[in-house]
């Protein structure tokens, strides 16, 4: 056989090979697909919309990456950044808890907001960032998402907001309950105007945020194998003491029982999203 | 330990026989102590009357989720003239952890809806101890726009540990059917008052809460989760739900003063079961009056003052 013909002798690698790339120290750490195991660099990943290429696993994403795979180049602008939650109720640890998200993020709150064109389109769009918090709704949450409902019925376009949450932010106890209400009632308004409303549920989309706005668009998409649903599968294991179905609360499981409109995985999802704004010529109906 | 159950009473009761065991031995033995003791008695009273002026959060919830308070049937038969109840969500079931019908109050119809738990545990296993499935907010989706409709007022009654997690719940949609519900009633285009005559229980109990007045009875309590969840979520520890309890800030008091309800009704020492009629009387009153007032409001001004309060919820600050 040639490799023993070569003894321990070591390959050249081909130039663009992972071999390659490993060697000229272009991957940094490999990291193992949670799924499917395969072991997947930073870069490939990167390069893939941090989807596992093996098994189609959709990584989270931080809010700057959704906003980088849905918006056009350089057109994001973001609004309402200024935001910041306080402790409202002296909820014990909340003030830490808040510290600690902001330094691990860079962020502000869970929920970045601002204005952008999709495939030349103006659009409102908000994306949810899970390692804030788990991007629990709390007063700051429910604010911008009712600050950009109303952007997008001032300027009369499109709304398109990425929903990840486990839920309310139970730190601010009823006034986080009361953003479901909140948000609701601010799309109640921006329907009445005609104008388009967007949902993207990403992994995971329970609880309150998906019992509220996430719950109330125009369209619905999932992305592929997101966990979405109003109680969290581990409440629902110990209320029923069953073993719950193998896809239960996945993407998949709400497409077959009719709760989303489209599982999009993220390499066509801004194609998606163009061909719905472009189906519903710009989505401005005023 | 957390203590899971309300055991004031009993103790008291115990207090009381033994007081009536030292009266009856002291007349045995010919002591007159019968200003003593009327002094005693008054004394007793008195503690009592505090005690139940001064309930932590925990015994608030305990006595909220009382195996003998009133449910929500029973404030409604006591409340309401020919009421007439309505079934089905149109869709798949009949739920019966939320009821909802037509009814009148001093001779106005209204559209009442609310939870319901049972007593004992064949009555909740019936009525799935008061949490709704998603058909049960489908229901309610259905008869307040019959109540629009109709123009008929609405007003909710809330009691619900939450909306039932549970397999068949998320495969017909628990999420969507009460975000519906919220936008809903958001705008619907007549009065609405709520009251939160029991537990109100996360988004399950919202689905009822969305509204131009919300009353709440003064054991009441409502909460963004439950105290025991949120002791196990947020601190790894369901043993700590009675402090959780104190720092959700979910009392009727609490909620007033977060600026959420607008109105308490006391409820007699010892909770509403005590003297049911006294509170449901005193309840009757209260939506009466509620109902005359924004009865009087414009219609356009009464939506743009309900969606006013809404938007308005919460606290932030902004750089
Ligand atoms: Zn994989």
């Amino acid at each position: 056989m040639l490799k023993n013909a070569f003894g321990k002798q070591k390959l050249i690698p081909v130039p663009g090979s992972r071999e390659y790339m490993e060697s000229e120290g272009r991957i940094s750490a490999q990291e193992k697909c949670p799924s499917c195991s395969r072991r997947i660099s930073e870069l490939e990943l990167k390069e893939n919309h941090k989807v596992c290429p093996e098994c189609q696993y959709h990584y989270s994403m931080t809010a700057w990456e959704r906003i980088e795979l849905i918006a056009d180049d350089q057109s994001f602008q973001e609004f309402n950044s200024g935001l910041r939650s306080i402790n409202l109720l002296d909820f014990p640890g909340y003030n830490e808890k808040l510290t600690g998200a902001i330094s691990k993020t860079g962020l502000n709150e869970a929920l970045i907001t601002g204005q952008c064109t999709i495939g030349g389109y103006p659009a409102i769009l908000g994306t949810m960032d899970s390692r804030f918090m788990m991007a629990s709704m709390g007063s700051v949450v429910g604010e911008k998402v009712c600050r950009a409902i109303e952007k997008a019925a001032d300027l009369k376009i499109p709304l398109i907001l990425c929903a990840a949450s486990g839920g309310a932010r139970m730190q601010e106890g009823m006034l986080s309950l009361m953003q479901m209400a909140k948000t609701s009632a601010a799309l109640d308004k921006f329907h009445e105007q005609g104008l388009l409303y967007i949902s993207l549920l990403t992994n995971p989309t329970t609880g309150g945020v998906a019992a509220s706005f996430a719950s109330l668009a125009d369209i619905i998409l999932a992305e592929p194998g997101a966990l979405i649903g109003f109680a969290g599968p581990r409440v629902i294991k110990q209320t029923i003491s069953e073993i719950l179905p193998e896809d239960f609360q996945k993407a998949e499981f709400m497409l077959k029982h009719g709760m989303v409109d489209k599982i999009v995985s993220r390499p066509v999802l801004k194609d998606m999203v163009e061909r719905l704004l472009r189906l519903h010529l710009g989505g401005n109906n005023g | 330990m957390v203590k899971r159950h309300f055991d004031y009473e009993e103790k008291y009761r115990n207090l009381q026989g033994k007081f009536e065991e030292l009266q009856e031995l002291s007349r045995s033995l010919q002591f007159d102590l019968t200003d003593e003791f009327k002094l005693l008695e008054e004394k007793m009273k008195d503690i009592r009357v505090n005690k139940y002026q001064n309930l932590t959060a925990w015994e608030k919830i305990l006595l909220s989720r009382h195996s003998e308070r009133p449910t929500v049937r029973d404030y409604i038969e006591f409340i309401f003239d020919d009421w007439i109840e309505m079934h089905g969500d149109r869709c798949y079931g009949d739920d019966r952890a939320m009821i909802g019908g037509i009814a009148s109050i001093k001779g106005i119809p209204v559209t009442v809806l609310g939870h319901q738990k049972g007593r004992g545990t064949n009555e909740n296993l019936h009525t799935n101890f008061g949490m709704p499935h998603p058909e049960g907010y489908r229901k309610v989706e259905r008869l307040i726009l019959q109540a629009e409709k109709f123009n008929r007022p609405v007003m909710t009654l809330v009691d619900t540990p939450g909306a039932y997690p549970g397999v068949g719940a998320e495969e017909r949609g628990q999420a969507g059917a009460i975000a519906r519900v919220l936008m809903t009633l958001s705008s619907l285009k007549v009065p609405i008052i709520a009251v939160v005559t029991g537990e109100g229980g996360s988004g399950g109990a919202l689905a009822l809460a969305v509204s131009d007045r919300l009353l709440m009875l003064s054991n009441s309590v409502f909460s963004v989760a439950s105290a025991e969840a949120c002791a196990s979520i947020i601190w790894k520890d369901a043993g700590r739900a009675e402090e959780m309890a104190s720092a959700l800030r979910l009392t009727a008091q609490d909620i007033k003063d977060l600026g959420i309800a607008d109105e308490i009704v006391e409820e007699p020492t010892g909770g509403a079961h005590k003297d049911f009629e006294n509170t449901a009387q005193n309840l009757q009153d209260r939506l009466d009056r509620n109902l005359q007032e924004l009865l009087a409001i414009e219609r356009h001004e009464l939506l743009q003052q309900r969606y006013t309060r809404l938007r308005h919820i919460g606290r932030f600050q902004e750089n």
